[in-house]
């Protein structure tokens, strides 16, 4: 059937075979890790601003020591690193840390992110916990005191070297919080003490956004989780706005930006249906409310997820589709 | 524009912008065709012809053996050189009948009634697309006799005439649309004719304002025809999904759109309809799309079944150099072709040739459960899972997961960021789950 000048005959033999389909959404896992580590800059920036180059220090160090914890790991196992999660992980654990905590727990903290977070259950994919919150949790089982030692922001007149956050202050009996020009420069620009990622809200928010108009994250799980810890929190205001701090402070404040934004909408450990997205969502700010009203915690965004992250197979197995067809009758 | 559709599904690039605007063209009948005696789903062919004997274009060349089973016919006049096995674009090779040809060429009509089809009755409208070996022209190629001859207890109410062509790149449909209004509303009614319906429905996507208009034009006079645009989403055209986006019904799992009242038939079936009984040729054309960057000219060709698809890009200009990838069919759901020296069969709605640009590698990584292929699947299965299992080798688990419903659709495959052969895995868990089943029996 081919004859000589056969336009095709130089290309025949080379012709790839795969199967279908054939075209593909052209988003990868590496772009999305990418995208994360794009998302988070503008909270890193202003870490910096606030806190000094010391911030860029802790971050620097726990993303070396997630990556090189991961290389060995996966040399020991004979597997081939490729998708860039460490980096992802490492900077998700130092911008829970305060920013002058002693490298030695930073590198500490890693190693167990990626040893027990991720690669014991095989990898990134396996995994059940969100590893970088499951790092910071077990520095802060370890090592209380110097979890919560926090540094004031370079902005801040104060004499003390180390304060409350405000959300410590709150659970503690001393409100720091009075007003709004407070909120405005204090819990959403970012001018308050805490961890190195947890200051400004505004900044966590740019980068959330951005990762919900990439379809890098789904927009189901923050919406829930700051919506039912405004309503929940709020309940409990309204009760008795005496005792319980009102709702926008509680949305501002500690590590929840944070958590709903990056932490939460961790596709592994998160639900892969819609409605277990707002189930999950949902879960987390009610676990959430629950430690800072009534826990000994001084912070529950952590505890919150962790806790959702144990129960998200149980979600999927119980939002799991009803085959097209199957129910009708 | 009010517009209907179906829950999850993806939205993949179209590319329809190389060919949607193009006339269609008529192929130079070609020196030598190769038809396949099996083209369609069901019983093979028996060649009535010997090597040697000389047939007229229309001619029957292969009869059908069973009630799902479809006649075969030359497409060009010449002589017979050699029945054997040729390579099919499905991959394999399969038998085939190979004319050369010869002399002017001369026609046999598929039937000679001289009284219009309003005259004629059902039976013998069903003969004559029976004989005229009309299949599905959207790609399953199933025999239309046997679609539109449902078993006495199902009772049709909803005849849909689908206009989708949701594959990205393919334009056939489109141009028929457009090119052949008045012969494809012809076909419709004969179809509703013998489906005893009094109303159709026309769905098409949105993204062919033009077939909409055309269509709601030469159907104003017609009260019975309806068209329906549908959502730009893949994969509208996917008869399940189709039938859900026009009347709201869900076709059981396991079963038939007759099942739930329903027929459906694609655009160029009903074309192919018309020409049988009001142009008496039987189906012996196809339009096909020869589509793709790898293409110097695209263009939407009439092709005579059985010419080999390296005449079809022959007359499209060529292959670029950096040519990658051949499909038959759109890039979706269609099949990979290591050869040019293969036939235009019956489902061949188009070539696609890509440039290695348009076919990047990907790196596989592991599954990061996105979800992204749970929000695609139109079956509302969890690929994820059902790839995991078939890959444990836990078929039974896999089957539980309902891995039998999969249309094949490519949606999760398209959506899936760790680049996971969702798809493929599947095929694999079919096969053995079919190979076990048919053990058990
Ligand atoms: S599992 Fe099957 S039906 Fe579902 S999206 Fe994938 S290919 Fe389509
Ligand atoms: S789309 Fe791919 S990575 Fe995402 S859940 Fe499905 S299989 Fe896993």
């Amino acid at each position: 059937m081919s004859e000589q000048n056969n336009p095709t005959e130089n290309s025949l033999g080379r012709l790839v075979l795969s199967s279908s389909p054939h075209q593909n959404s052209n988003d990868d896992v590496k772009k999305i890790m990418r995208g994360v580590v794009l998302a988070l800059l503008p909270a890193v920036v202003f870490s910096v601003y606030y806190f000094g180059l010391r911030s860029m220090l802790v971050i620097m160090t726990a993303i070396a020591a997630c990556l090189v914890t991961e290389f060995l790991l996966k040399k020991l196992r004979n597997k081939k690193i490729n998708e860039g999660s460490a980096v992802v992980t490492g900077l998700l654990l130092a911008m829970t840390l305060p920013p002058s905590i002693h490298l030695g727990y930073v590198v500490l903290g890693s190693v167990f992110a990626i040893g027990i977070g991720k690669e014991i259950f095989g990898g990134l994919g396996n995994n059940i916990f969100n590893p970088a919150l499951l790092g910071r949790a077990f520095l802060q089982a370890s090592f209380p005191v110097k979890m919560t030692t926090w540094t004031p922001t370079k902005l801040m007149v104060l004499d003390a070297k180390t304060f409350a956050t405000p959300l410590g202050g709150f659970k503690f009996g001393e409100n720091i919080i009075h007003n709004f020009s407070d909120y405005w420069n204090g819990l959403i620009m970012g001018n308050i003490g805490g961890c190195i990622g947890e200051t400004s809200a505004a900044a966590i928010a740019l980068g959330g956004f951005y990762l919900i108009v990439k379809r890098w994250s789904d927009w189901r799980i923050p919406v829930s989780y700051l919506l039912s810890v405004f309503v929940l929190g709020g309940i409990f205001w309204l009760i008795n706005p005496a005792q319980y701090p009102d709702p926008v402070f509680h949305l501002f404040s500690g590590g929840l930006m944070l958590g709903a934004f990056f932490m939460a909408t961790d596709m592994v450990t998160s639900p892969e249906t819609k409605l277990g997205s707002w189930i999950f969502g949902i879960g987390c700010g009610f676990f959430l409310v629950l430690i800072r009203l009534f826990g000994g915690l001084p912070e529950g965004v952590m505890y919150s997820i962790l806790l959702m992250n144990a129960i998200t197979p149980l979600i999927n197995r119980f939002t799991q589709p009803t085959v097209f067809g199957e129910v009708v009758k | 524009m009010k517009v209907s559709s179906f829950k999850h599904g993806s939205h993949p690039a179209e590319f329809k912008e190389y060919t949607e605007h193009k006339t269609l063209e008529p192929l130079p009948i070609p020196e030598e065709v190769f038809i396949p005696v099996i083209q369609h789903i069901g019983a093979p062919c028996k060649p009535v012809v010997k090597v040697g004997d000389e047939v007229k274009t229309g001619q029957l060349i292969a009869e059908s053996t069973g009630f799902v089973s479809s006649n075969i016919h030359s497409s060009i006049t010449g002589k017979v050189k050699k029945i054997g096995d040729f390579p099919h674009p499905n991959g394999t090779k399969s038998p085939m009948i190979q004319i050369v040809a010869e002399g002017d060429e001369e026609w046999v009509k598929v039937h000679d009634h001289t009284e219009p089809w309003g005259e004629m009755s059902v039976e013998q409208l069903k003969k004559i697309i029976a004989d005229a070996g009309i299949v599905g022209m959207g790609g399953a190629a199933f025999p239309t006799n046997v679609k539109v001859s449902p078993p006495r207890d199902k009772k049709i109410e909803t005849f849909i005439i689908n206009g989708c062509e949701c594959e990205p790149y393919l334009t056939a449909d489109h141009r028929m649309m457009v090119e052949q209004a008045k012969e494809m509303i012809e076909g419709t009614q004969i179809l509703m004719k013998i489906l005893d319906v009094e109303k159709a429905f026309i769905g098409i996507e949105s993204n062919k304002p033009d077939a909409i208009e055309i269509m709601q034009k030469s159907t104003e006079h017609l009260p019975g025809i309806t068209i329906i645009p549908l959502k730009v989403k893949y994969p509208q055209g996917a008869e399940k999904m189709l039938i859900k986006a026009v009347n709201k019904r869900e076709v059981p799992a396991g079963s038939l759109p007759m099942d739930v009242g329903c027929v459906v038939n694609n655009v160029g079936t009903a074309i192919a309809v018309y020409e049988a009984v009001v142009k008496k040729i039987p189906s012996i054309n196809r339009i096909v799309t020869v589509t793709g960057d790898a293409v110097t000219e695209p263009k939407n060709v009439i092709a005579r079944i059985g010419t080999p698809f390296s005449k079809l890009i022959e007359f499209c200009g060529g292959l670029k150099p950096d040519t990658k990838k051949i499909l038959m069919g759109g890039p979706m759901m269609g099949v990979a072709q290591y050869s040019l020296d293969v036939p235009v069969v019956k489902a061949t709605s188009g070539i696609l040739c890509l440039t290695k640009k348009s076919v990047p590698y990907r790196e596989e990584f592991t599954c990061i459960v996105c979800g992204r292929c749970v929000h695609a699947c139109p079956m509302f299965l969890v690929p994820t899972r059902i790839a995991r299992a078939v890959e444990a080798g836990k078929f039974e688990m896999a089957d539980e997961l309902g891995i039998m419903n999969c249309i094949e659709c490519g949606s999760c495959a398209y959506e899936c960021p760790s680049n996971i052969p969702l798809v493929q895995r599947i095929r694999i868990g079919k096969n053995k789950i079919r190979e076990m089943k048919n053990k058990k029996s």
